[in-house]
């Protein structure tokens, strides 16, 4: 991977920040957008912005074309067998909420379970919490190993013949744990228990199969994967999504509206009622291209010498604590002696380094980890070993600025 | 490296409340319990505060945060202690207008060390951190006022 030809992608890339070159290390929250992304939305506004699946005019069929062509890219990416199992959404959290509402509600009832993670984002623990309350299922969770790692065997001890649903993140953004979701997956199938994957943070970054995976569900957002923001999907087997009924009604996914009743589109319309999000779809499809063309074994390489340079080199600050297994994905969760993340986060921005700080979504996990709040270096693709180097000094700086109050 | 800019940011007196916090801890007798907690970053704060004959008898605090919200939180209740409420609530409002960077009006009213504050208007990523404790005394207020 040429970096510097990378790099060269990403105009926002090429700035001061407080006087300082940015070090954007933020991109688990989202990524920043490749030339091509944005010059694929101008393009689209500039020349054939319509609405789709309607008008007989040339505009109309052209949106139609690339709004059903970005579908065709994201099958392809993740491997999909059909486009009809490829709804676009809002993001994951709509992706994942549309599962619960529909699936959840017509399936769910007392004495099932749905069974998750402590290390789940906010976004796959409160649609459960929500649809175990209104359902009389009961939401149960596996346990953790020491190291933020899932061991196949709670694995096995948690999910039962009582289980409905396993909702699971691929790969978490406070610990960076890859978590085994295909080996989950088979667990969960052999108690007929269906499964989710939350892949906010693992489609971005490596190479997936859902096939192979064997998920029966799987949400992702475009927005951490170079694309724009306000675009997601949701990847369904067909058969499961054929049977489910719609969460939203409306224009865009009916068949024939009668005065008391009416009938929905095939799939995947069904599931997108209303005008769909066209520019962030289009968009979408020309992130998908970008990193196909320079590879995702290549991207999730470079990412994983960063993880693993950042670690080697953060461990040698003094007073450094780093949450999450060795071997992990693309970000580094941290806390530096007693400084609040957040003030960590402010001297650091004050040297252009952005940093997340906070709890990242995840307030069960900060639980699990005993902390009240963690500082977050998160890399992709554009990230260079350099910019950790300047992380590090940004470290010692932070030490030594809150050196005489602590 | 210059720390200039940061450095209107956390003052010393600033460091010193968060090192050392007034008032931090519970009110024995009757009082009454605010929490407050700021969602977006996960800082919390339980303010107590003992309100008889309209004044702030005492006030105390407890909670989890960054320097700013919890200094500002020992500031708050230093500046409040043994004031009338009407005067908490209108040096809420100037701290407030303070925290937006607009040009602060006494009306007469010593504000002491939380004048080192100001320096966080001009990091808006932190000013909620800093409005944190005032917010829970409002909110306690209100809540006395209605009974």
């Amino acid at each position: 991977m040429d970096i510097k030809a990378v790099r060269a992608e990403f105009p926002i890339l090429h700035q001061e920040v407080n006087g300082h070159p940015l070090i954007y290390l933020d991109s688990s929250a989202t990524s920043q957008k490749p030339v091509k992304v944005i010059e694929k939305l101008d393009e689209y506004y500039r020349q054939y912005n319509s609405n789709v699946h309607r008008g007989v005019h040339t505009l109309g069929t052209k949106a139609t074309d690339e709004y059903e062509g970005a579908r065709e890219k994201v099958r392809r990416f993740i491997n999909a067998s059909s486009t009809q199992e490829v709804i676009f959404t809002r993001g994951t959290t709509t992706a994942i909420n549309t599962v619960a509402a529909s699936y959840g509600r017509a399936n769910f009832s007392e004495g099932d379970e749905i069974v998750i993670t402590p290390m789940e984002h906010h976004s796959n623990i409160i649609p459960w919490q929500q649809i175990a309350k209104e359902t009389g299922a009961t939401l149960k969770y596996m346990p953790l190993q020491p190291d933020g790692t899932i061991s196949l065997d709670d694995a096995r001890d948690t999910i039962t013949d009582q289980t409905k649903m396993v909702a699971i993140m691929h790969v978490s953004n406070v610990l960076g744990t890859i978590n085994p979701v295909k080996e989950i997956a088979a667990i969960a199938h052999q108690h007929d228990a269906l499964m989710l994957v939350d892949g906010a943070q693992s489609v971005p970054h490596m190479s997936i199969d859902v096939q192979d995976l064997d998920a029966d569900f799987y949400a992702f957002s475009g927005h951490k994967m170079c694309g724009p923001t306000g675009i997601g999907v949701l990847y369904g087997k067909k058969s499961l999504l054929n049977a489910m009924e719609p969460v939203e009604f409306g224009g865009e996914m009916i068949d024939f509206v009668n005065l008391y009743d009416s009938t929905w589109k095939e799939l995947p319309w069904k599931f997108e009622g209303g005008t769909p999000i066209i520019a962030g779809a289009v968009g979408l499809g020309a992130a998908i291209d970008f990193l196909s063309d320079i590879g995702l074994d290549e991207i999730q390489a470079h990412e994983h010498k960063l993880a693993t340079y950042a670690q080697e080199q953060m461990q040698k600050v003094e007073g450094m604590t780093i949450y999450g297994p060795k071997e992990r994905a693309g970000l580094v969760t941290f806390n530096l002696d007693d400084v609040h993340p957040h003030d960590l986060a402010t001297v650091l921005d004050s040297e252009g380094i952005a940093v997340r700080a906070g709890h990242h979504c995840a307030q069960p996990l900060m639980k699990w980890l005993e902390v009240s709040a963690t500082a977050r270096a998160s890399f992709y693709l554009y990230n260079t070993e350099e910019e950790i180097d300047r992380l590090v000094e940004g470290l010692q700086t932070t030490k030594e600025y809150f050196g005489d109050v602590f | 490296m210059s720390f200039n800019n940061l450095d209107t940011l956390y003052r010393q007196v600033i460091m010193d409340h968060y090192k050392n916090p007034r008032n931090r801890g519970s009110i024995e007798g009757e009082h009454m319990t605010v929490d407050m907690n700021n969602p977006t970053c996960g800082d919390r704060i339980q303010l107590q505060l003992q309100v008889e004959d309209g004044k702030v008898k005492d006030a105390k605090f407890d909670g989890e945060g960054c320097s700013i919200s919890m200094s500002s939180a020992s500031m708050m209740t230093q500046a409040i202690k043994g004031r009338p409420v009407d005067e908490a609530l209108k040096m809420s409002d100037i701290f407030s207008n303070m925290m937006q960077g607009k040009e602060v009006e006494e009306d007469g009213i010593d504000l002491g060390d939380i004048e080192a504050l100001q320096g966080v208007a001009k990091f808006p990523a932190r000013i909620k951190c800093a409005t944190l404790a005032w917010k829970a005394m409002e909110k306690g207020v209100d809540e006395e006022k209605q009974g």
